[in-house]
């Protein structure tokens, strides 16, 4: 969220303090604490409508607590330069693409928008982020053509454009085939390797939590149930971390 | 309607100091100044040369049996200019226009490509509204010009094709020139100009306001057209009364 083209690659922290959201008489964040290294990737799990997508909004600075703070960096989100100093993306779950716009200037938009380069530069960074997420061909497409697996890649192609330090990722494997998951489980992975981003993940995908986090959170009814590696949540004995991770269909006999 | 108000004002505000930026969206607005008004200009045109029509048949007969000839394109000159243009073209395009842009933005707001402009530091105001409020401000006052001229032709038409009236069409602007100077074509371009930033505000105000799926999307489009109506005519009166004095 920043015109800066700086290329430092080092991911930023994150750390939340006492974050509660209340919608009318619905309490959807009763006081959460977390912190997010640098260069982490952190899976934030959990039910729907635990509080995973509203608590990222928040991250994000799409939403404003009712109380506690966020914290990027050791700065508050409330500090109008904080979103100048950083560079964060946010991949939506919908992929929420322009649709009046073409695959390439979705993906050209910040650069454009901010004049940060030459249209040449834009063309070339474009495609070269495009085929990052294997999208090379697609830049003269329109949204509606693409499918839900596209659209999304898409939207990563779009967050890698502005060279983010902080990349927020909701339910980016939801709607998606098992082969697609993987890509895109890869995908976050290579980022996070390649320019260090710290990555913050909402999925309720048990396989890509797994797969791919660092550490993992789960949120049970606007509350962080577990927090900790992959293994120390997959030994919790917390009822709700158990039924949830454990939980599978069971054909009747 | 009215506790949206406040927030409109506000809107237009930030929209006016989000001016500077407009050289730089300005493919944005030749693009909403084509959609307004290169894909509004028949329907304009049929529908001016009508009124102007009506105008004089509702009028003339009567005129001429009293012998006042001579007022009959005067009278439909005047009312096209002050009043007829301006209101009914302000009247078409809030329903062509500013149920375009609501559900345009409201339909980004709803499916959340608003929040992915916030996200890149793209200010919806300077990216969405701006361009259109600009577009809307030269395009409505440039077709209501039109729709006067249309209207007249088509008053003189209908003049001259009916017995009862049968005035020449030269001789109905002859007394038209004299009766109409340019103050009355400036009042009814002034008043287009502020029906224009009506449509512009309350439409895109709704369109970011939308909340829901296509429900909420068809509401906000519904609110933008009624809003905008409701407001145009109440101005409407506002600003006849100021130009009067």
């Amino acid at each position: 969220m920043t015109n800066s083209t700086s290329t430092n690659h080092h991911g930023i922290s994150v750390q939340v303090r006492g974050l509660k959201r209340d919608f009318g008489t619905q309490s959807v964040l009763k006081g959460i604490d977390l912190d997010v290294k640098p260069g982490e990737i952190f899976v934030l799990m959990g039910p729907s409508g635990s509080g995973k997508s509203v608590l990222l909004r928040h991250i994000i600075g799409l939403e404003k607590p009712d109380a506690g703070e966020i914290l990027i960096n050791g700065e508050s989100i409330e500090n109008d330069n904080v979103a100048d100093k950083y560079r964060m993306a946010m991949v939506f779950q919908s992929g929420a693409l322009l649709n009046s716009l073409t695959v390439g200037e979705n993906v050209g938009l910040y650069l454009r928008e901010h004049r940060l380069k030459s249209p040449e530069e834009i063309a070339r960074i474009v495609a070269e982020k495009l085929e990052v997420v294997g999208l090379k061909d697609a830049e003269k497409k329109m949204p509606s053509e693409l499918s839900g697996g596209m659209k999304k890649r898409v939207a990563i192609a779009r967050a890698l454009v502005i060279e983010p330090q902080l990349i927020l990722y909701d339910e980016p494997t939801s709607e998606l085939d098992p082969l697609s998951s993987i890509v895109i489980g890869e995908e976050i992975l290579k980022l996070n390797e390649r320019i260090g981003v710290t990555s913050l993940v909402v999925s309720h995908d048990r396989d890509l939590a797994f797969g791919i986090g660092h550490r993992i959170a789960v949120i049970n009814e606007g509350q962080i149930a577990v927090m900790g590696t992959p293994d120390e949540v997959k030994r919790s004995d917390h009822p709700i971390v158990r039924n949830f991770i454990h939980a599978d269909f069971k054909r009747a006999q | 309607m009215f506790q949206n108000i406040g927030e409109m004002v506000l809107l237009f505000w930030r929209t006016l100091r989000a001016l500077p930026q407009v050289w730089r969206q300005r493919e944005k607005v030749f693009e909403q100044f084509f959609e307004i008004g290169n894909a509004s200009l028949l329907m304009v045109a049929v529908l001016s040369f009508f009124i102007g029509g009506v105008l004089a048949l509702q009028t003339g007969p009567t005129m001429v049996e009293r012998g006042l000839t001579n007022f009959v394109s005067g009278l439909v000159g005047i009312s096209m200019a002050r009043e007829l243009a301006p209101i009914m073209m302000a009247i078409l395009i809030a329903g062509r226009i500013g149920s375009a842009m609501a559900a345009e933005i409201g339909s980004m707001r709803v499916y959340q490509e608003i929040d992915a402009l916030r996200t890149m530091n793209i200010n919806p105001v300077n990216y969405l509204v701006l361009p259109r409020l600009i577009a809307i401000t030269f395009a409505l006052p440039m077709l209501v010009t039109f729709a006067i001229l249309v209207g007249w032709l088509g008053g003189a038409v209908v003049a001259k094709a009916t017995p009862a009236i049968d005035i020449p069409i030269q001789s109905f602007f002859e007394s038209m020139k004299i009766m109409i100077d340019l103050r009355d074509v400036a009042n009814g371009v002034f008043k287009s100009w502020c029906f224009a930033w009506i449509i512009g505000i309350v439409s895109c105000h709704q369109g970011l306001v939308t909340r829901g799926g296509p429900r909420g999307i068809g509401r906000s489009v519904t609110k933008a057209v009624v809003n905008s109506i409701v407001l145009i005519v109440m101005f409407d009166y506002v600003l006849t009364r100021l130009l009067l004095e």
